[in-house]
């Protein structure tokens, strides 16, 4: 089956100082899929979601998403990017003056010509899609516990219909309830919406539940990548500790238990 | 399915308002333009959107959908959507149960009785500030005396480490305003006086002046400006990532730990900046007047014998000690009210600074007005 390459990683090298965090790292993600990175601590799941996003520019190698180099776009091209794609920082980083509802329109300013008051209620209906009740729109980012800033970060990433949406670490300090509905809310978005989710995460259940494909980054690179059975097959010490240890066989038989 | 954000939706409205046809993208570029439109169907009727020649679908275009399908139901009437793909059928389905109800609510307008209640609550809360700073005063002096009482639990390394930071560090600072605002006063009161040909009393002036008032306030108010933010800033991240609330399940008092050290260093130590301040004032006033009035440092100071008693002297000094408790209560009492997050510590540090000076020069009124009265 032929794949939509949507993001492609060629020989991508990031360091800081003397200390190498990726060396010739390889990655592509195909449209429409959902991609979890997974990695120990310290491994740069989170430089790489930086460096694909354009905040962090590697020491060398390319990063092309839609077919356009993000580190030598110019800015028309780069804001061109930019529009297509959304961010969840892992606190939601919701700007803290403005109310979640404003925090929505940000992005919206952009878009030439749009009624105030369409945009009002467009994000309106993405605070409803994310599942936070209607009152939280008026609240400020400081008023709201850490599952609904969560939430409204990926209400404002969604805010342009983005194709792609980066979220890190989106179930990190959630209680199970919450982080359950959380993964709900990402695989029903990304099949409703038709998005391309790439997704930082250390929570196992997450990757059960959600991804279409898992990469592993270990060894500076993305050591391996495939379905969550792939996983299960490789024979690396690393990756048969994480995909095998207590943790890991708990959260199989939680994702098998339905059937 | 990458659609081009300058091309047009165009619309074609049927017959009695009753039917409309999309064509190009109906995306949040084109929204506004199709929303205004669809506003001027008739929801009462059995309205048809033909979607078949639509490029490019959003949540946008699909909120307007759903809206106008909301609006028809609610006047009686209906809508029925035409080729619309699974993809659009879905999209619309997610965006029609999202959906919130009703319109959202307007602010209620600001009436009299809600100022006059801000007003009110205004006070109310600068009351309570007041209270709760007498209260940290009375919290900071009953660990002051416990110190007393009992040497042992007293941190002594931390006194010392404070008097470094308050004192010495603030030293150049200090002596420096002092030495210019010396120079200012010789250099005016010279411009001014010698109309009168009364040149040498620009020495008393500058004593005067710099030995009761200026020397300690100025002292006083870069001392609020350098410290009593540093003391918010230090204790309120503390506070910020749950340090206080560590020590006290350690057994330890923050007030012992961190205010008595604290505001101790700087009781001791404001004195002594005013002192260095006094001299570095006089010695700036020496220097001008020398330049300016020619009047040599030997004169200088036989004048300032003559001129200034030591009663100025200490009535500037006395006021030293009171001016840091004032800032050292002012300083760790903000620090303390800080909550967990970051603009809470930058708000808090602020307003520190700005109590801090405006209580020392209130204070600083009320000493004047004490000093007169009793003729001193």
């Amino acid at each position: 089956m032929a794949q939509d390459t949507i993001i492609t990683l060629r020989g991508v090298t990031n360091r800081f100082g003397d200390h190498v965090v990726h060396e010739n790292l390889d990655l592509d993600v195909h449209r429409g899929e959902i991609l979890g990175v997974v990695g120990g601590s310290g491994a740069g799941k989170s430089v790489l979601l930086r460096t694909i996003t354009g905040l962090q520019r590697p020491a060398s190698g390319h990063v092309r998403v839609f077919d356009n180099d993000v580190y030598e776009a110019g800015d028309e091209d780069r804001a061109a990017i930019e529009a297509r794609w959304g961010v969840m920082f892992q606190d939601g980083a919701l700007f803290s003056s403005l109310t979640v509802r404003e925090n929505v329109e940000v992005p919206m300013k952009a878009v030439a010509g749009l009624d105030p008051e369409i945009a009002h209620a467009l994000a309106d209906l993405k605070i409803a899609m994310v599942g936070l009740p209607r009152s939280a729109g008026d609240k400020f980012p400081s008023e709201l516990s850490g599952g609904m800033r969560k939430r409204a970060g990926l209400a404002r990433s969604l805010a342009l219909d983005p194709e792609i949406v980066f979220l890190d670490e989106p179930t990190a300090g959630l209680d199970p309830i919450g982080a359950a509905d959380f993964d709900a809310l990402i695989r029903g978005l990304s099949q409703s919406l038709g998005l391309t989710v790439f997704l930082v995460t250390h929570d196992l259940d997450t990757l059960h539940a959600v991804c279409d494909r898992i990469a592993v980054l270990a060894e500076r690179r993305v050591l391996v990548s495939g379905t969550m059975d792939d996983m299960l097959c490789v024979d690396h010490p690393w990756v048969r500790s994480y995909f095998h240890g207590p943790r890991a066989r708990a959260a199989l038989h939680a994702s098998e238990e339905p059937h | 399915m990458s659609v081009d954000d300058t091309a047009e939706l165009v619309i074609e409205t049927g017959a009695e308002g009753r039917a409309a046809v999309l064509r190009g993208p109906f995306t949040i570029h084109t929204v506004t333009a199709a929303e205004q439109r669809f506003r001027d169907l008739d929801p009462a009727q059995a309205l048809e959107i033909d979607l078949r020649p639509v490029t490019g679908f959003d949540t946008a275009g699909a909120w307007a959908i759903a809206a106008l399908t909301r609006r028809a139901k609610a006047a009686g009437g209906s809508c029925a959507i035409i080729g619309a793909t699974p993809s659009m059928e879905a999209l619309l389905d997610t965006v029609t149960k999202a959906l919130p109800e009703g319109e959202a609510q307007a602010p209620p307008p600001v009436t009299l009785t809600d100022r006059i209640e801000r007003l009110g609550r205004a006070v109310a809360a600068a009351g309570g500030a007041l209270a709760g700073l007498s209260g940290f005063l009375g919290l900071f002096l009953a660990r002051l005396v416990r110190a007393v009482v009992h040497p042992r639990e007293f941190r002594l390394t931390s006194l010392v480490h404070q008097c470094e930071e308050v004192g010495v560090k603030a030293v150049p600072i200090v002596a420096l305003m002092a030495f210019l605002i010396g120079i200012v006063l010789a250099f005016q009161g010279s411009a001014q006086l010698r109309q009168f040909g009364a040149e040498v009393f620009v020495v008393d002036l500058i004593a005067i002046s710099i030995l009761r008032e200026l020397g300690i306030l100025l002292t006083a108010i870069i001392v609020a400006g350098r410290t009593a933010s540093a003391f918010t800033a230090a204790i309120g991240s503390m506070k910020m990532r749950e340090e206080i609330d560590a020590m006290r399940t350690l057994g330890l008092d923050p007030a012992l730990v961190l205010f008595v050290p604290r505001i101790l260093a700087l009781i001791l130590m404001l004195p002594i900046l005013g002192l260095i301040a006094n001299a570095a004032g006089l010695l700036g006033g020496a220097l001008m007047c020398w330049i300016e009035l020619g009047i040599s440092p030997a004169m200088f100071r036989t004048r300032l014998i003559e001129g200034a008693n030591t009663s100025h002297l200490m009535v500037g000094l006395v006021k030293a000690p009171v001016f840091a408790l004032i800032i050292g209560v002012v300083g760790c009492r903000a620090g303390m009210l800080v909550q967990s997050n970051a603009e809470s510590l930058g708000r808090q540090t602020s307003n520190s600074v700005v109590m801090a000076i405006f209580a020392v020069i209130l204070a600083d009124a009320l000493f004047s007005i004490f000093f007169a009265e009793m003729g001193i």
